[in-house]
């Protein structure tokens, strides 16, 4: 369904991604793991021209782009298709839940407000918020701001959603309720690319993991067999430092 | 104070008034508005990094920051006649007035737009809103309540300031003020009211800021 190949893209002097390739399929789930600065975020970020990639290749169903020279009408379609989520909610602060739903529904999408209002509240249904419809997210906690996130991108009805570490700025006690979530959207058949430091959740929600350092994708594998029987030496050093906590 | 100088008081008392809302009041609500669509106009076109436009709004800010409002009065009211072009008192008022409010506003505005989380604008291009369509619904409606606070000063900054439409032959409060005065010759108590009726608008306007605060607070 989506296809990357042969990714660069540098900030100044620091090569950030080497040459990254990646294969999606329909109702993948696949968790993005690796240090800090392994460039996971960049990559999620140029799928969705956020960052402008160097040089690089996506096809996405039938249709190809350069991902360095992408027009804006191209870049405009490519969203149109793809949820993102991040790891600071940047939920619309002067929008109530529903209307950061439904902002893009009506504005981009030039939909009714009722019929937008109507996908708006079953989004947020979704993620368990049916009581939280008109509250402003400085009235919400990173939980529910962050579910309220994940039902903006999923009202918009994309084929693929890429999550850039959903929990990494949430409580302990508050990651839970996002991650049940994002099972059940895994569940649902969702396509998804997850980047995240949540080891349960890329051994047992996730079909495929990646593992990233220094800007290369280090090993790609179904997930039983990257947790159980990885093929290179950086991840088996990996799984050994993780299983030690 | 003697039974006189009261007498004269409470008589110029209303002329100081109607001349404040006569004169004062409307030169500084049109000069406020024109100054706020160019103050906005002026921070978008920076923020946006628009070429050209963007070296004007900062060539424009710097000339209007940096010459004193009178000396601006005096160019364009005594100043342009001499190329022909001859503006009346209370168009030149407003047109200096104006222009200083954007200039200077504009840099609230900017600095505000400024301070709105770039995520959010990151966010609507990621459910497919446009720059304009995510400045204007989600961050323009943010800064201008964050920059509610020091406009509200720019505003209050600009009653005062109208008092030098007074050079120009606008008869606002000063120039009332100045003109009973001349006739009675107590210039200490006629500026004293003047001061009174300015500090009685400004009361107003404080208030009313205090009271759209609270409920921009509430709002959120």
């Amino acid at each position: 369904m989506l296809e990357i190949k042969n990714i660069y893209k540098s900030f100044g002097d620091l090569e950030v991604l080497k040459g990254v390739n990646l294969t999606v399929n329909k109702g993948d789930v696949i968790a993005i793991l690796g240090p800090s600065g392994s460039g996971k975020t960049t990559l999620l970020r140029c799928i969705n021209f956020l960052e402008r990639a160097d040089s690089g290749t996506m096809v996405f169903d039938n249709d190809t782009y350069d991902m360095h020279s992408a027009t804006s009408k191209q870049i405009a379609a490519i969203r149109k298709r793809t949820g993102f989520v991040f790891q600071n909610y940047n939920l619309f602060a002067n929008k109530t839940a529903l209307g950061n739903v439904t902002e893009g529904l009506i504005v981009a999408r030039k939909m009714k407000k009722a019929q937008a209002e109507e996908i708006g509240k079953k989004a947020l249904d979704k993620v368990g918020l049916s009581d939280r419809y008109d509250y402003y997210p400085s009235q919400l906690s990173g939980g529910q701001q962050q579910r309220v996130a994940i039902a903006r991108a999923v009202a918009a009805n994309p084929e693929v959603i890429l999550f850039d570490e959903p929990t990494s700025a949430l409580d302990p006690e508050l990651i839970g309720e996002v991650l049940s979530v994002m099972r059940d959207l895994a569940s649902e058949g969702m396509t998804m690319l997850v980047v995240t430091h949540e080891i349960n959740f890329a051994r047992n929600v996730s079909n495929q993991v990646i593992f990233m350092e220094n800007g290369v994708i280090v090993e790609q594998n179904d997930s039983k067999t990257f947790f159980e029987n990885p093929r290179e030496e950086r991840v088996k050093t990996f799984i050994q430092n993780i299983s030690r906590e | 104070m003697s039974a006189r100088i009261i007498e004269i008081l409470i008589n110029s008392f209303w002329d100081l008034l109607l001349a404040g809302i006569k004169v004062t009041i409307p030169l500084t609500v049109i000069s406020f508005s024109i100054g706020l669509v160019i103050a906005l106009f002026t921070a978008l076109v920076q923020t946006a990094k628009i070429p050209v436009l963007k070296s004007l709004a900062r060539f424009y800010v710097w000339i209007i920051r940096g010459t004193p409002m009178m000396v601006q009065l005096f160019v364009v009211y005594f100043g342009l006649p001499s190329i022909g072009i001859l503006l009346p008192a209370f168009t030149s008022a407003v047109l200096v007035f104006s222009l200083s409010v954007g200039a200077y506003c504009s840099e609230t505005v900017r600095a505000a737009l400024e301070s709105v989380p770039y995520g959010q604008i990151e966010a609507g291009y990621c459910v497919g809103m446009n720059y304009w369509q995510i400045m204007f619904r989600i961050i323009i409606p943010q800064a201008l309540r964050t920059a509610f606070p020091p406009l509200s000063n720019s505003l209050i900054g600009l009653v005062k300031d109208t008092s030098l439409a007074y050079n120009v032959a606008i008869v606002e409060i000063m120039a009332t003020a100045q003109r009973i005065a001349s006739r009675t010759y107590d210039y200490f108590w006629l500026y004293i009211e003047a001061a009174f009726i300015y500090l009685i608008f400004c009361t107003v306007l404080q208030w009313l800021q205090r009271h759209f605060e609270a409920k921009l607070e509430t709002k959120r």
